[in-house]
């Protein structure tokens, strides 16, 4: 039986059993009904029984299924040949491979022998056991689970917080899940990190000067010196950032300071949805127009006031990722600004206050620690956007001040790293891991940063 | 205006002029502010209907009704703090010491410097107790040097009562002061830039009693030197802090006369429902 129409059928024993819980909670409970005569809803009935159908079939299901493929194999194994058996792993992975390809019909390597023939209808055979035999028992743990819980329904049964404790469980694995994935993905960098740390010591990763992590392969390579001086990156990371930053802020203050309060409403509603939409153009869409509009328009800006400019500039990346943060600046700091009571708005304006007086003698003070925090936000951001720099800033590992000249960034280097044919043990791409672990402590501490003071400043007038 | 208080049509008198459909006497001895035939509207919703009534020099004048009935709305008009919502529209003639302050010319913001307001709720700055005062008195260029500007911060503490609990800290936050604290601030932070009216809108509806007293004490002290118009909610307040109460229904002014007229012996059936417990 295929595994979907097992499923199919789960699915619809669960709606019968939630039907059949329902009716015998409504026969239990008699006619006419009476108030009390049932502690839940018959729909709680219901679910009650259908929870008890479903929930112990599909975990009878996935257990078996993530179980099977290592039982059978381990059959397969003992009753290969000796000579097969005292093979080395990887060999062994090797025909197993080929077994199983030939059993579904693949193609294989090597040519299709009497041993490898047998051993492959012997897979497929288990295989259509196994399946048939997790049909029968997980329908058998579906009906029973199913009738057990119809039995249990009784007025008294209090289904209600039964169901409700089920619904909570599944919200809290949910939730883990989100959790899980970012603590797995943390402890995957920190590791892979540990070990670039014990090839390349860590003061030579965050105090070298040189960054040229191309390692020899063969031993006769040249030019695959395999210096691991992160700070370059960083200093082109801080020099692009710098740049979007000196674009952003302002820019995107003085919008926020328009629309909160001198625009008309008219304005507001048209402007803000527009804003809107620059923020959500994917950033490979920015990264091009900084690598053929922004980036030749510097160049020849640069040359004509005699500037010696590079082709791919920090100046072109920085500006259109200016530009793409301004939505996050002028969003962040509006609500900052509508979050300050309009009390203080009124007080300034009863004493006498301009409308731009009232702006920055007490809305904009009061709105800082929110408007900071914004700014911080931003700042991870620009920090960790990768497709612009990929495409304007270029690759050069250049340690520079000089917005003109090419540089790179952390999160450059790390997609260079691990494009294309790597070894995943050497110090190369491991440095990218390195290069991540950096980059994510230093975004993670301006976040907490930024959140707190964003969260301390909410607190203040409440 | 065909259906203006249409509740109270059959008791209002017959005259001609709007002025006479109030009851009582609009007029003052001696006029300040003077408002002609006001008429609010937000949007579509006729918020103070056709209300004329002067204010005298240093008359304390309490605005009294049920909640929406228009006295904070018309209080506003008088320093046009209704300028700064989007759909609001004034007509009519409101003028102080002579000036019309609806006219062009006029610049909302050096009204309001002459028309001081107090606020329902205490709003000070989150700025020091110095700077909540020293901030009016600044954007005015009202202090030629610090010793004046601390000179006049100290003074309009003093009067406000509110100097001895707050000499050893003028630098710390205003916003961590108690409740009626902040409103003495507020007040405080008002009389700064020195006003010839202030206006206060409910002051004591967010305090306690004791603090709502000291208030009233402070009210009495500085009607010796300004004029102040009060809405209030309590009508035991307006019978103490004020030489004159208006009463207002739905958006008009029912009712005018001295304080002691109005609570001994109402003349509008609608004012004595209220005072009497009846409506609001």
């Amino acid at each position: 039986m295929q595994g979907n129409t097992l499923i199919l059928i789960l699915a619809a024993t669960s709606v019968v059993a939630f039907f059949m819980g329902r009716a015998r909670s409504l026969k239990l409970a008699g006619a006419p009904r009476i108030r009390g005569a049932l502690h839940s809803l018959p729909g709680y009935y219901g679910y009650f029984t259908a929870i008890w159908c479903l929930l112990p079939a599909l975990l009878v299901l996935s257990l078996w299924l993530s179980l099977e493929s290592r039982l059978i194999i381990a059959l397969l194994v003992e009753q290969l040949p000796a000579a097969q058996q005292a093979l080395s792993a990887g060999e062994l992975n090797l025909l197993l491979n080929n077994i199983q390809n030939l059993a579904n019909g693949d193609a294989i390597s090597g040519t299709a022998d009497a041993m490898l023939q047998d051993a492959a209808s012997r897979y497929s055979s288990y295989m259509i056991a196994s399946r048939r035999l997790l049909a029968v028992v997980t329908l058998a743990v579906a009906g029973i689970g199913g009738v057990l819980a119809w039995r249990r329904v009784h007025p008294a049964l209090r289904a209600r917080n039964k169901v409700e404790q089920i619904v909570l469980v599944l919200l809290v694995a949910a939730s883990s899940i989100a959790i899980l994935t970012t603590i797995g993905i943390v402890l995957s960098v920190v590791f892979e990190a540990l070990r670039f740390f014990q090839k390349v010591p860590l003061s030579e990763f965050l105090f070298g000067l040189n960054w040229s992590p191309q390692t020899a392969i063969r031993a006769d390579q040249v030019g695959s010196s395999g210096s691991f001086g992160a700070l370059p990156l960083f200093a082109g990371t801080l020099l692009i950032t710098s740049i979007a930053m000196v674009v952003a802020v302002p820019v995107g203050l003085m919008t926020a300071i328009y629309l909160a309060e001198y625009s008309s409403r008219a304005v507001r509603a048209a402007a803000k949805p527009l804003l809107e939409i620059l923020a959500g153009i994917p950033t490979v869409v920015y990264g091009f127009f900084a690598a053929l509009t922004v980036a030749p328009w510097v160049r020849r800006a640069g040359e004509a006031l005699g500037l010696e400019v590079a082709s791919e500039s920090a100046l072109a990346a920085g500006l259109v990722m200016g530009v793409m943060i301004i939505p996050l600046v002028s969003s962040l700091t509006d609500d900052a600004i509508n979050a300050v009571p309009s009390a203080m708005r009124d007080g300034a304006l009863g004493l006498g206050s301009t409308r731009s007086e009232t702006m920055r003698k007490v809305i904009l003070p009061a709105a800082l620690p929110g408007i900071v925090g914004g700014v911080l936000l931003a700042i991870s951001r620009a920090i960790g956007e990768t497709m612009i720099v990929v495409m304007a800033a270029g690759l050069a590992a250049n340690l520079t001040a000089n917005p003109f000249a090419a540089v790179t960034t952390v999160t450059v280097q790390i997609v260079t790293l691990l494009v294309g044919d790597q070894e995943f043990d050497s110090a190369k791409t491991l440095a990218a891991f390195a290069l991540g672990l950096m980059l994510f402590t230093v975004t993670l501490s301006l976040n907490v940063v930024g959140l707190r003071v964003v969260r301390k400043y909410r607190e203040q007038y409440e | 205006m065909s259906d203006r208080m249409s509740k109270a049509k059959d008791t209002l008198p017959e005259q001609p002029s709007d002025i006479g459909k109030t009851v009582g006497n609009v007029r003052s001895a001696n006029p300040y502010v003077v408002a002609e035939n006001v008429n609010v509207y937000y949007g579509d919703n006729h918020a103070i209907k056709n209300v004329s009534l002067e204010i005298g020099t240093k008359e304390v004048i309490a605005l009294i009704g049920p909640s929406g009935c228009g006295k904070s709305t018309f209080l506003r008009c008088l320093n046009r703090m209704n300028d700064s919502i989007e759909n609001a529209r004034v007509s009519g003639h409101i003028s102080l010491a002579g000036t019309d302050i609806y006219s062009k010319d006029l610049d909302p913001v050096a009204l309001r410097a002459r028309v001081g307001m107090v606020f329902q709720k205490p709003n000070p700055f989150p700025k020091s107790i110095y700077d909540n005062v020293a901030y009016g008195p600044r954007i005015h260029g009202l202090a030629a040097n610090r010793a004046e500007l601390d000179n006049i911060v100290h003074t309009s503490l003093e009067r406000a009562g509110l100097l001895k609990e707050v000499i050893d800290r003028l630098d710390e936050p205003g916003t961590g002061l108690s409740g009626g604290q902040q409103q003495r601030l507020c007040i405080a932070r008002t009389i700064a830039v020195d006003p010839d009216v202030i206006l206060m809108d409910e002051p004591c509806s967010a305090l306690d009693p004791i603090a709502t007293a000291r208030i009233e004490d402070l009210m009495y002290e500085l009607s010796e030197d300004y004029a102040i118009v009060i809405v209030t909610h309590s009508m035991q307040q307006a019978a103490r802090v004020s030489q004159r109460v208006a009463y207002f229904h739905l958006g008009s002014l029912v009712e005018v006369d001295e304080t002691n007229r109005i609570f001994t012996n109402p003349r509008h059936r609608l004012t004595e429902d209220y005072i009497t417990g009846r409506i609001g």
